[in-house]
């Protein structure tokens, strides 16, 4: 494989680790959005070059189905969403942007760390998707847990699904069937998500989640 | 593709099939007794099939495998999800006279029961560990709807949380099957066959030992969030507590079972590797850390129904502390307690919402003297407390003697804190038992159509598991065992 073939690759898997680094300090939704939406093109990509390299043409599928649903599909919906909740013009507190970056920062390297020494040779395309993929996973994680927005959170949780789209790539002729259910339960999740954000903000008047912490569990019990 | 050869249309799918046909048919039925009916008689059907495959030869193409492992859960969980249904058919009468559920949300109640049961189904069979993967991740989102079905506050808090928490741990579960996809794809080459779960196992002291365990890891915060082990179970007791009651049975007998049982798919692959981490450690920590926390977090519920889902978390610490304890005799004591926890727990949690239904509160304080003013309840609620507890002549007592003295032989040390966790949960139970049914009644006291059939029937097979276990039973939970290594 030319080694030009290899730096592009790398340099697509690495668009998605790094944009998953932008995402962690957008503070206002729409942006986020944004952010995400580029995000799932540039793993398009990256999933496209991928069948090109593996030569299969399969793995075509799973990057259309990235474009269309994640860049395309999801992205609009949650513009209507955000729209339609009234909080496209609201600012979100990103609780110390500073430390979370470099959290975000220390958990990349700690995934390069993680995967670069275990099982040596094998192929290196997939060896560097899958370090990758582990940093935006962690990413996707450390995004949900700082964020009190429910939608925030969820694209907190749609670009982890980025991370694992990403993984199931790099890891070559990984079943198409796998992937496209993968794509599917997204989709999935995404209507679970759009059901109860609603239900949320009927409930509650507030897509924050910390509201939500008062009504935990047995607290209610008290008063 | 040549797997589809190995498994022509064979009655393993109707599994698959008779939920998947259930659901648009459920959807759409606007009559609630028509469409209750419908349900049970799509679970009966999809049992039916579950009891026939031990008599029908085993199967395995690389999507879908029948071995003992899954028949035996595949019974379990098909008949907890009949006798469910039928449960539910009269809990969801009383529900729809209080008005809590209209019958718009009865539709999507009874679709997204089907859904989870043909998910859980799924991933039972999967010889695919992709397809494994997809299975427990559909069950969770169906039972995230369910959750939050009543639609108060709390309920959606629960969901919510349900669904982030669930949405992680599958994700992770999800990375580390891809991992052990990569390890398998160098040894068996790419594509399908490298996913086939058995290929895995028969070829998996030539894994790659690092990576192999470093996708266990994953596997294991992955589906141990769907196990519900401390510290990955804060999902659990907001989930069970806030939901509809049959929910709740479903959740606690089946669902857990599900994430524990691809769990152990896994552990056997890992097992027989010999560099690999040693799998059985982890799970005795788990386990031993499950139990004892939830055994000291019993003492402060006030919540009827998140008491019991504290007591899950307890069983499935139990239970991952066999698996890890491992060999025959443990091995054959955590599939014993798996199936006896999930008869015993499903039909406390069909007498608890009967009793939240007749004294309109879930509030252990609010809810005495059950004794006089429901009878029958008070004695199926007893008879289940007592034999969850732990307490002879049950099968949970059995099972749990079983495990002691296997393990007492290999781990004393850590077998003593076992016990103490065992004994702190029995003493909190039986404590909350005597508050609920002694003394004098009060708060409101409706009476309430119960269907009690379920409910003994469960116990009755606890009661038979615990005095004589049929040979052909203790023949097949051995076979299993042995698998289990």
């Amino acid at each position: 494989m030319p080694s030009l073939w290899f730096d592009i690759a790398h340099l697509f898997a690495g668009g998605v680790l790094v944009l998953s680094l932008v995402l962690l300090y957008q503070d206002r939704v729409t942006a986020a959005i944004n952010v995400f939406a580029l995000q799932a093109i540039t793993l398009a990509l990256s999933v496209g070059w991928q069948a090109f390299i593996q030569s299969e043409p399969l793995l075509l599928v799973t990057a259309l189905l990235a474009l269309t649903v994640k860049g395309f599909v999801i992205p609009t919906a949650l513009h209507r969403i955000v729209r339609r909740l009234d909080i496209h013009r609201e600012v979100e507190q990103v609780i110390g942007g500073g430390a979370t970056m470099l959290a975000g920062l220390a958990l990349v390297a700690l995934s390069i760390l993680l995967l670069q020494p275990v099982g040596g040779g094998g192929d290196v395309v997939s060896h560097e998707d899958i370090a990758f993929a582990l940093g935006v996973v962690l990413l996707g994680l450390l995004m949900m847990i700082t964020r009190h927005n429910a939608v925030t959170q969820v694209i907190g949780f749609m670009s982890l699904e980025n991370g694992l789209i990403l993984a199931a790539t790099g890891a070559r002729g990984m079943p198409l069937v796998v992937e496209i259910s993968v794509a599917f339960s997204v989709l999935i999740a995404f209507i679970v998500f759009g059901v109860f954000v609603f239900r949320i903000r009927e409930r509650f008047d507030t897509v924050d989640v910390t509201v939500l912490e008062r009504f935990r569990g047995e607290r209610r019990d008290q008063a | 593709m040549p797997d589809h050869a190995a498994l022509p249309f064979s009655p393993v799918l109707l599994l698959l099939v008779v939920p998947a046909a259930a659901i648009p048919v459920l959807a759409v039925v606007a009559n609630y007794r028509l469409s209750a009916a419908l349900n049970i008689l799509a679970c009966a059907l999809t049992l039916a099939v579950a009891l026939s495959l031990p008599f029908l030869p085993r199967v395995r193409g690389d999507l879908f495998i029948i071995d003992d492992f899954n028949i035996f859960l595949l019974v379990l969980t098909t008949f907890v999800g009949f006798t469910t249904s039928v449960y539910s058919a009269s809990y969801i009468g009383h529900e729809l006279d209080t008005g809590r559920l209209t019958p718009v949300l009865l539709r999507f109640y009874h679709s997204m029961y089907q859904a989870m049961l043909g998910a859980m189904n799924l991933a039972l069979i999967a010889n695919n560990v992709g397809l494994m993967w997809v299975g427990v991740e559909v069950a969770t989102l169906a039972t995230v709807m369910m959750v939050g079905t009543y639609r108060t506050p709390e309920a959606i808090e629960a969901a919510w949380k349900y669904f982030i928490l669930g949405s992680v741990g599958i994700g992770l579960a999800f990375f580390g099957t891809v991992l052990t996809y990569l390890v398998a794809a160098k040894v068996l080459g790419g594509g399908v066959s490298a996913m086939a779960w058995d290929l895995m196992v028969q070829n998996a002291s030539r894994l790659d030992p690092s990576l192999l365990s470093l996708a266990f890891v994953f596997l294991l915060v992955g589906y141990g969030t769907k196990v519900g082990l401390a510290p990955f179970h804060a999902w659990l007791p907001d989930a069970h507590s806030e939901g509809p009651t049959p929910i709740s049975a479903v959740l606690s007998g089946l669902l857990l079972n599900v994430g524990l049982y691809a769990l152990l798919r896994f552990k056997i692959v890992v097992a027989g590797n010999p560099g690999a981490i040693n799998v059985g450690a982890i799970l005795i920590v788990l386990g031993i850390v499950s139990l004892l926390f939830a055994a000291f977090m019993l003492f402060r519920r006030r919540d009827i129904k998140r008491l019991f889902a504290y007591s899950s978390i307890e069983h499935m610490g139990i239970t991952t502390f066999a698996f890890g304890v491992g060999g025959p005799l443990a091995n054959f004591a955590g599939l014993l307690h798996m199936s006896m926890h999930s008869l015993t727990k499903s039909a406390i949690f069909f007498a608890v919402g009967h009793i939240a239904q007749a004294k309109g509160t879930q509030r252990i304080a609010k809810i005495s003297g059950l004794s006089v003013t429901h009878p029958a309840l008070a004695l199926g609620f007893a008879l289940g407390v007592i034999a969850i507890a732990g307490l002879p002549p049950f099968g949970v007592f059995m099972s749990e003697f079983l495990l002691v003295s296997s393990a007492i032989a290999r781990q004393p040390l850590l077998t003593l804190v076992f016990v103490t966790g065992l004994l702190v949960a029995f003493a909190v139970l039986l404590l909350r038992l005597h508050g609920l049914l002694f003394g004098a009644p009060t708060g409101k006291s409706e009476r309430v159509r119960a269907s009690y059939v379920p409910l003994f029937i469960h116990l009755v097979l606890v009661l038979i598991a615990g005095l004589w276990l049929p040979n052909v039973v203790v023949g097949w939970f051995r076979g299993v065992a042995a698998m289990l290594g």
